[in-house]
């Protein structure tokens, strides 16, 4: 049990970071994951909300898209699309929103529309989604995002959402806290040096003094972990 | 209302040029209705839809959208999708105009159509690039002074949804994720929802929503047309199917042939 995946230690990593009885908006992929691992471990009665309108849910296996059936059938309560965001995000219901993104500053604002130009982009990415609203309407913004210099970036291309309320950022490197109005490395992942993520950031990376490394993910963690499979998956 | 058969509704209901919303987040996506669009070679359509997903870039590819107006446009779980980004990144079938919203926005310019209200308000659209690039406002609050965002309303000239089942009048009942079906539904000057089936009686099912046959133009029984979406108590999601559509989408002349073979060839079943 002690090899483990990049993804997997993302996944630990920010699910440890999920409290009993946080109110959690998920997204798909990693951060889905990251709320279900933490349900299934130290945080049962975390909830999870999807931005379809399940609230409460309990998915046995993980959803390929943020609407799968199972969703709604193990929710506490199902509600629209309008009154989930009317009602439950803007009424400040949500503890934690998960945020990804194709970009990120040293200030957490995050780019999900275009790389290049808006009228005449290189890559037309999906767009915001939910984002803007989850970004200031949520207590605490979590970011998961791989560690590259194309990712993290000096200047966004486009501002989706704002990082105002970005707390942390977990990488596949390590982890990222806002310290002096900057995202500041404080933690970095067993085996990766502070040289690693600097060349991996594509501003002047600030290192806390007291970066610490992270825990290796726990037998018990991955194999909560890998108890989880996406629907659909052999 | 007489049940009706989907190629009449579409003929009858949707118009070259029209503004048409396909609804559906996730589940009971209309995606008959969108093959039965693309038959029939409408043209000039601002499609609006919140998640623009297979069905519009279906119909983007094939060439039926002047305008799209959505919030979040990929393949939910999977990435990009590969049509729709042809035609912004290179024209191909021929330019698409984007207004571009947020999920919020959207939801709250749907409820204000259905509302009949001019805009919606939201705490929302503040900072970032995107205000700038779309159609929303300030207003002040007349008892606070809060500055709040507008965003006009939406109200097509057709909406589709997909629902489980109707009576024989009409009268539509659809229950799982409701995204903003109702909303599209009573936003819409003409609407058209096709169902799994119909039965005698909508018997109560917890959480259901009923479309009464008088807010409805045709009502058309598509047995699994919400396919590879899905229709809860009926069929599940074909992830598979999404995935694939990755490789299918990638490339033109593949896309073109699919949609030859499994849209173009084929007739509605009702």
């Amino acid at each position: 049990m002690s090899a483990y995946t990049a993804d997997e230690m993302m996944a630990v990593e920010a699910a440890r970071r999920l409290d009993d009885d946080t109110v959690c908006f998920v997204g798909i992929g990693l951060p889905s994951l990251a709320a279900n691992l933490a349900r299934r471990t130290h945080a049962p009665r975390c909830v999870l909300v999807y931005e379809s309108g399940t609230i409460g849910s309990k998915p046995d296996e993980l959803p390929l898209s943020i609407g799968d059936g199972e969703l709604a059938e193990t929710a506490d309560a199902v509600v629209t699309v309008p009154e989930m965001f009317a009602y439950w995000l803007q009424g400040g219901r949500i503890d934690v929103g998960f945020l990804g993104a194709a970009q990120i500053d040293r200030h957490g604002n995050l780019n999900s529309t275009v790389i290049g130009d808006y009228d005449r982009p290189s890559v037309r990415l999906p767009g915001g989604g939910g984002a803007p609203e989850i970004a200031l309407g949520v207590r605490d913004v979590f970011v998961m995002l791989r560690q590259t210099p194309r990712a993290f970036v000096d200047e966004l291309d486009f501002t989706t959402s704002l990082g105002d309320r970005v707390r942390v950022v977990v990488t596949d490197l390590g982890v990222l806290e806002p310290r002096n109005g900057e995202l500041t490395l404080t933690q970095l992942h067993p085996g990766v040096v502070a040289e690693r993520a600097r060349e991996a950031t594509g501003w002047d990376l600030r290192i806390a003094d007291d970066v610490r490394e992270t825990a290796t993910p726990s037998g018990d963690e991955l194999r909560a972990l890998r108890s989880l499979r996406t629907k659909g998956d052999a | 209302m007489a049940l009706a058969c989907l190629s009449d509704a579409v003929r009858d209901l949707v118009r070259d040029g029209d503004t048409v919303a396909l609804e559906g987040f996730t589940h009971l996506i209309p995606h008959a209705a969108g093959h039965e669009l693309i038959r029939q070679g409408r043209r000039d359509l601002t499609l609006v839809r919140m998640t623009p997903d297979v069905v519009y870039d279906q119909m983007i590819g094939m060439g039926c959208a002047r305008k799209l107006v959505f919030s979040w446009g990929g393949n939910p779980g999977v990435g990009s999708l590969h049509r729709l980004r042809d035609a912004v990144e290179h024209g191909w079938p021929h330019q698409l105009e984007l207004e571009e919203h947020s999920h919020a926005g959207m939801a709250a310019a749907y409820a204000a159509g259905a509302a009949n209200l001019p805009f919606g308000v939201l705490r929302g659209y503040r900072g970032g690039d995107l205000p700038a690039r779309t159609r929303v406002a300030t207003v002040t609050c007349p008892f606070t002074g809060e500055e709040l965002a507008a965003v006009p309303a939406h109200r097509p000239d057709v909406g589709i949804v997909h629902a489980q089942r109707s009576d024989r009048h009409g009268n539509v009942q659809l229950w799982g994720i409701l995204g903003v079906q109702k909303e599209v539904v009573l936003a819409s000057r003409r609407t058209i929802a096709t169902v799994e089936e119909a039965v005698d009686e909508l018997t109560p099912v917890p959480g259901a929503v009923v479309l009464p046959a008088w807010v409805l133009d045709a009502v058309c029984v598509e047995p699994g047309g919400a396919r590879p979406s899905y229709a809860h108590g009926y069929y599940d999601r074909d992830n598979n199917f999404y995935r694939e559509w990755d490789s299918i989408s990638r490339d033109r002349d593949a896309f073109r042939a699919w949609m030859d073979e499994h849209v173009l060839a084929t007739v509605t079943t009702a």
